[in-house]
C-alpha cells in the first residue's frame, strides 16, 4: 500500500506573527518557518503504517518555493521514502493545491492520502475534503485514530460533540488532528540519510494545473487590541467587578 | 437569486449555529432557505421554518443521511446547489467536513470562517489563528464559505417559512457510520454559553479538573480547557477552546491554570470580559485579561466557589 502525505512549509507556530505596515499580508520575512504541525502527524502517521507492514511506500509532497524542500526532508529524516516538489513561488489557494494533488495522485496511485486537517497560516481546513470530492473519493477528517484493513480504514473522528467513528472504503482522503500521535523527532543518522533520498521537482503547469488565485485579497489588518486589564487582590473583589460589569 | 444554508442539528434539535448562519446568509443573498438534512429529523425542519427571514426550509430525510457524512450530504448539496448564489454552513465540525467537497465539486474557491460580511461577495476572515484578519473579494459565481459563530448574532424566532420536502439522491455508498463517544452533560454548550470557565495544564490531573464544576454549576457556565488538559486526558477533545478546536466569545470567559499560547487566545480573546487565574505573574494570558488574579488555583477555586455560594449563586 502506498501513501502519499501532503506537506506544507509554514510560519513556526511558536512565532508572533506581525501584519505589514501596508496591509498587503503577513511579514514573513527572517521568520522561523517550519512544517505545519498538522502535517507532521500525517507523516508519523504514515511512517508507523509503514513500521507494522501495513503501508510499503511513503511519499511526502510540497507545493511552496526551492525552501519547501527542506520540508520534504524532514518528513524524509522522519522516515517517508522519497519526495516530490511542486515548485511555486505564487499563492496557492486550497482548491488549486486539491487540483495539483489530484494530478499527482492521478500518477503515483497512492491508496490512501494522508494530510493535516488545516494549515496553521492561512487555517483554512479544505484541502483533504477538496482533494476526496475531485477523486471522488471518501474523506475522514479530523482523524484521532486509526484502523487501517486491506480494503478499508476505521478512523475515530474528532468531532464538535465527542468522537464518531466512520469506516471509509480505500483508496481514502485521510486528515489528521491533534491526537492521532505524537511524532517523532529525526534522529541524527535519519537526517544523514535523508539527504541520500530523492526529491523529483514539477511545476503546476507540468501537471497541466491552473493555480492562478481566485480569490482577491484587498487588505489584511490586524486584529481589534484588547485594552490592558487590572490585576485584582482577592476573590471577592473580581465578583465585584463582574457584577458591576453585568456578566455575573 | 437565492442562499441556502446548512443546517446543524442532531436529528432532535436545530442547534443556534443555525440561526447564526441565517444572519450571515441574509446579508449575502436573499431569499435564504435553510437545509436541514438527517434521519427523522421533522421536530428539526419545523423549527428552522420558524428562524425569522427564512422563506423555505427543505428537509431531506433518508437512513443515508442521519449521520451527516459528507459524501451523500455532497450529493445532496450539489442536486440543490444550481438554484442558490450562495452556499453557506457554520464552521462546525459538520459545515468544515461537508462544505469543501461541495466547494471542489462546483470549482469554486470557499471562503473559510467569515468573519464579517462588508459586502455581498466580500469578507473578512481570520487567518494565522485570528492574528491577522484578511478581507477577501470572491470571484464571480457561487459564495461558498463557512461561518465563524461566533461572530454573528442569531437570528431570531418567529419566522414562517414553508416547509418543503426534497429527496435525497443515493448514497455514494463511500462510507459508513460505525458509532459514536459524544460527551454527556447537563451544562450549556461551550460555543453558545454565556459563561465559559476553562481550565488548563495548571489544574493536573482529571481528579483535579472537577473544581471546575462546582464553580461552572453556579455560574451556569459550559466547561473548556486548553489543548494541554485535552491532550493529558484530563477532559475529552470537545472541550477544546482555540485556534484548532471551539471558537467561543461568550460574555464571561473565565481561564484557570491557562499560560495563554496563540493558539488558545485564538478561540477566546473576543469575549467580552476575560478573567485570569494563574501563579505566573508573567503569564501571557494576563495580556488579554480584563481581570487578573495571581495566585494559587488550588486556593483561589474553592475561594471563588465559597465567595459565589455566600452570595447566592447556586
Ligand atoms: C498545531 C497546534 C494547534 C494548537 N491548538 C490549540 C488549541 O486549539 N487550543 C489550545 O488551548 N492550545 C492549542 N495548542 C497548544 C498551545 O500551543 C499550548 O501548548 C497550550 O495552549 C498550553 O496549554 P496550557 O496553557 O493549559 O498549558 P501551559 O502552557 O503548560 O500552562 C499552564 C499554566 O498553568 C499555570 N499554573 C500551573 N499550576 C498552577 C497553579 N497551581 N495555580 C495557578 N496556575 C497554575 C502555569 O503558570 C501556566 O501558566 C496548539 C498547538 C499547536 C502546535
Amino acid at each position: 500500500m502506498k501513501v502519499l502525505v501532503p506537506v506544507k512549509r509554514v510560519i513556526d507556530y511558536n512565532v508572533k506573527v506581525r501584519v505589514k505596515a501596508d496591509q498587503s499580508g503577513v511579514d514573513l520575512a527572517n521568520v522561523k518557518m517550519s512544517m505545519n504541525p498538522f502535517d507532521e502527524i500525517a507523516v508519523e502517521e504514515a511512517v508507523r503504517l509503514k513500521e507494522k507492514g501495513m503501508a510499503t511506500e511513503v511519499v511526502a509532497l510540497s507545493i511552496g518555493p526551492h525552501q519547501a524542500s527542506e520540508t520534504i526532508r524532514t518528513a524524509l529524516a522522519m522516515g517517508a521514502d522519497r519526495g516530490i516538489l511542486v515548485k511555486t513561488d505564487q499563492t496557492v489557494e486550497p482548491l488549486a493545491v486539491a487540483k495539483i494533488l489530484k494530478a499527482i495522485v492521478e500518477a503515483e496511485r497512492p491508496d490512501l492520502v494522508i494530510t493535516g486537517k488545516q494549515a496553521i497560516d492561512d487555517d483554512s481546513n479544505q484541502v483533504g475534503q477538496m482533494l476526496a470530492a475531485l477523486l471522488g473519493w471518501p474523506q475522514a477528517t479530523f482523524a484521532h485514530s486509526l484502523e487501517l484493513a486491506a480494503d478499508s480504514a476505521k478512523v475515530a473522528r474528532e468531532i464538535d460533540g465527542g468522537l464518531q467513528t466512520v469506516e471509509v472504503k480505500l483508496p481514502a482522503v485521510i486528515t489528521t488532528d491533534l491526537r492521532l500521535n505524537e511524532p517523532r523527532y529525526a534522529s541524527l543518522p535519519n537526517i544523514m540519510k535523508a539527504k541520500k533520498k530523492s526529491i523529483d521537482e514539477k511545476t503546476a503547469a507540468d501537471l497541466g494545473v491552473d493555480i492562478a488565485p481566485r480569490l482577491k485579497v484587498l487588505k489584511v489588518s490586524e486584529p481589534p487590541k484588547r485594552g490592558g486589564g487590572m490585576k485584582v487582590e482577592s476573590v471577592g473583589a473580581l465578583l465585584d467587578r463582574l457584577k458591576a460589569d453585568g456578566v455575573i | 437569486m437565492a442562499s441556502l444554508v446548512l443546517a446543524e442539528h442532531d436529528n432532535a434539535m436545530l442547534k443556534d449555529a443555525t440561526h447564526k448562519a441565517v444572519t450571515a446568509a441574509a446579508a449575502i443573498s436573499t431569499p435564504v432557505h435553510v437545509l436541514v438534512a438527517g434521519e427523522n429529523c421533522e421536530a428539526v425542519a419545523q423549527a428552522a421554518a420558524k428562524i425569522a427571514g427564512v422563506e423555505k426550509a427543505l428537509h431531506a430525510d433518508a437512513p443515508s443521511l442521519a449521520r451527516q457524512l459528507a459524501e451523500p450530504m455532497e450529493a445532496l448539496i450539489l442536486s440543490l446547489a444550481g438554484a442558490y448564489d450562495a452556499i453557506l454552513a457554520p464552521a462546525t465540525t459538520t459545515g468544515k467536513n461537508i462544505l469543501p467537497r461541495v466547494a471542489a465539486s462546483l470549482d469554486t474557491p470557499q471562503v473559510s470562517e467569515i468573519l464579517k460580511v462588508v459586502s455581498p461577495d466580500t469578507f473578512e476572515h481570520p487567518i494565522y489563528a485570528g492574528n491577522a484578519i484578511e478581507t477577501v473579494q470572491a470571484p464571480a459565481g457561487k459564495i461558498i464559505a463557512t461561518v465563524r459563530t461566533a461572530a454573528f448574532g442569531a437570528a431570531a424566532e418567529g419566522g414562517g417559512a414553508t416547509l418543503e420536502k426534497i429527496t435525497a439522491p443515493a448514497d455514494p455508498g463511500l462510507s459508513k457510520f460505525i458509532g459514536e463517544a459524544l460527551s454527556k452533560s447537563e451544562r450549556p454548550e461551550l460555543t453558545s454559553a454565556r459563561i465559559v470557565i476553562s481550565g488548563g495544564r495548571g489544574l493536573g490531573s482529571a481528579e483535579n479538573f472537577k473544581l471546575l464544576d462546582s464553580v461552572a454549576d453556579k455560574l451556569h457556565a459550559a466547561v473548556g480547557a486548553s489543548r494541554a488538559a485535552v491532550d493529558a486526558g484530563y477532559v475529552p477533545n470537545d472541550y477544546q477552546v482555540g485556534q484548532t478546536g471551539k471558537v467561543v466569545a461568550p460574555d464571561l470567559y473565565i481561564a484557570v491554570g491557562i499560560s495563554g499560547a496563540i493558539q488558545h487566545l485564538a478561540g477566546m480573546k473576543d469575549s467580552r470580559k476575560i478573567v485570569a487565574i494563574n501563579k505566573d505573574a508573567d503569564a501571557p494570558i494576563f495580556q488579554v485579561a480584563d481581570y487578573g488574579l495571581v495566585g494559587d488555583l488550588f486556593k483561589s477555586l474553592p475561594e471563588l466557589d465559597e465567595e459565589l455560594a455566600k452570595r447566592g449563586y447556586k
